[in-house]
């Protein structure tokens, strides 16, 4: 399923330093909630993005523990102030194992 | 091969029967798709999140009155913190009382989000409350709740 999950990430690319922004995320994925059940009666298993890391330059600066009741296609926004340039490092856990990565690359001045 | 003897039903009896197992079989069948969060399980799935009596107030959720689909409800939870490494929120913890499980996620703050203001977008089998309990970095909790009413729900079925 690796091959349909892009993450997005909106953020600006400059900031003062001070300031608070906000950082939008989304990737898309089916978050398959463990409830329903196929043409068969059968229970689809559940498969879920349970985690979700935000770092700058190595440091965790938000994080998020995701339950099946989050939508699909996850959405995610939250803000950062904007201390020093470098590099966000998203990462979203799937529940097979697999991570899902984004950077986003901010200067301040 | 026993004979199976059936006890005499009257005419009403059977009526009477029909109409309860009906009753039941319908009730039963609602609860299973959709209340098996209660409030009180979301506040047992609280109090295992985040320890301690959350105090109304500083939390606020914005989210939409009437939901006309489930499966996407656009939720903001906002605290009133400075976000300093003296005063800022440690974790806000999101539930909702009537979906299948009472947990919709949890997030993690430092003092570099400046901000304590999260938005998701999640799913909602049906007309219910959402909690949400923001840890502070000193220990205490603050809580507050939001009726959503849900059109249709969103848990796929």
């Amino acid at each position: 399923m690796a091959a349909d999950v892009k993450p997005r990430i909106k953020a600006p690319a400059t900031a003062k330093k001070g300031e608070t922004f906000e950082i939008k995320t989304l990737v898309t994925h089916e978050m398959e909630s463990g409830q329903r059940k196929d043409a068969d009666g059968k229970t689809i298993p559940r498969k879920i993005i349970n985690a979700f890391h935000c770092k700058l330059n190595g440091r965790e600066v938000f994080s998020a523990k995701i339950e099946p009741a989050v939508a699909a296609n996850p959405y995610l926004s939250f803000f950062v102030r904007a201390e020093e340039s470098g590099t966000y490092e998203f990462t979203w856990v799937d529940d097979d194992g697999s991570l899902y990565k984004a950077e986003h690359k901010i200067a301040v001045s | 091969m026993s004979e199976t003897r059936m006890p005499a039903l009257s005419r009403r009896r059977v009526i009477v029967t029909a109409a309860q197992l009906g009753a039941a079989s319908v009730a039963s069948a609602f609860l299973a798709r959709h209340a098996a969060a209660t409030p009180e399980s979301a506040k047992e799935w609280l109090g295992k999140l985040a320890k301690g009596e959350a105090k109304a107030g500083k939390v606020s959720i914005k989210a939409p009155e009437i939901a006309e689909n489930g499966n996407n409800v656009p939720v903001t939870v906002a605290v009133e913190s400075p976000m300093t490494a003296a005063d800022y929120v440690k974790a806000v913890h999101v539930v909702a009382d009537g979906n299948p499980n009472p947990g919709v996620a949890s997030f993690f703050l430092t003092p570099a989000c400046g901000k304590a203001e999260v938005q998701t977008r999640i799913r909602m089998a049906t007309t219910q409350n959402i909690v949400a309990v923001a840890e502070m970095g000193d220990g205490s909790l603050w809580t507050a709740t939001r009726q959503v009413k849900v059109t249709i729900g969103g848990c796929g079925g």
